[in-house]
């Protein structure tokens, strides 16, 4: 062994100290044993990925999730999102009130049946607010919502839609645009645990 | 200054994060050591650019300019694909 060599050189150098090299060597041995433990410790799963919580679901805290997504998207960023409670309208492609009770058939009235259908957290107006904002990206070029939740997509973000939330509002899945996962706490802590940033909007 | 580059990436009056995102789109086209070069009016691209080539794995930001085009400012982004 090459470091045996070394140490033994030494030894036999002039006025080199007596080194005790099979002390050395378990020293050593226990040291690689210790890197290798903590290669394989959670702390260094960390990877490039962003993970989201969806919870809103008003059009302003909507365009601000889709904007840092796509934007860590195309830095690199792994992202995955995760819709919950009102944050499941912003992906709902429509609204249906066959097979729900009538506490479900409320909701379904009561929420928005989609992303363009989304009120603001401010100044909301009963719905002319969202008007307003969508006038004003327009005319600065701003992309719209819809644009961005394709582009996210198009640059894999993953977006999981909660089970539960689902089920208490009764949410079909084919109200859900496509593409869209479903899971649970698990499913987003699985994620955000290796997630360098996550965010809860 | 001029640096030399292969493709060229006019994302003019686009905000954020679509700078960012056409840019991303066009470096994945690119060939690595190749360089693309992207005009924008986005002054957020400047510090946007700079975070992404900090982040990027791939990205060297190669330099970064201001310039006038018909009265407006315009920044300049050099980008090379390093692998």
């Amino acid at each position: 062994m090459a470091l045996d060599e070394m140490v033994m050189t030494q030894m036999n150098g002039a006025a080199a100290p007596a080194y005790d090299v099979s002390a050395l060597l378990a020293r050593i041995e226990a040291l690689e044993q210790r890197v290798g433990e903590l290669e394989e410790s959670p702390a260094q799963d960390i990877e490039d990925r962003l993970a989201m919580v969806i919870f809103s679901g008003d059009l302003d805290k909507a365009i601000a999730s889709f904007i840092i997504a796509t934007g860590a998207a195309a830095m690199g960023l792994d992202v995955s999102m995760f819709f919950t409670f009102w944050g499941l309208s912003v992906i709902k492609k429509k609204t249906k009130f066959a097979d729900k009770t009538i506490l479900e058939q409320g909701f379904a009235a009561m929420l928005p049946g989609g992303s363009k259908n989304l009120p603001l957290s401010q100044m909301s107006f009963f719905g002319a607010g969202s008007k307003i904002i969508r006038k004003l990206m327009k005319d600065h070029d701003v992309t719209s919502l819809e644009e961005m939740i394709g582009m996210a997509q198009e640059f894999g973000v993953r977006m999981v839609a909660c089970e539960m939330s689902k089920e208490l509002l009764g949410v079909h899945d084919d109200e859900l645009i496509d593409g869209i996962e479903f899971g649970g706490v698990a499913t987003f802590m699985g994620d955000a645990s290796r997630a360098k940033a996550s965010l809860f909007i | 200054m001029s640096v030399t580059f292969d493709e060229l990436l006019d994302v003019k009056g686009a905000k954020c994060p679509m700078p960012l995102v056409k840019s991303r789109k066009a470096v994945n086209n690119l060939g690595v050591g190749q360089v693309l070069k992207v005009v924008a009016t986005d002054r957020g691209s400047v510090a946007d650019f700079q975070g992404w080539a900090k982040t990027a794995k791939n990205i060297e930001l190669v330099a970064q300019e201001e310039g006038a085009d018909n009265g407006d400012t315009v920044y300049v982004h050099y980008l090379r694909r390093t692998k």
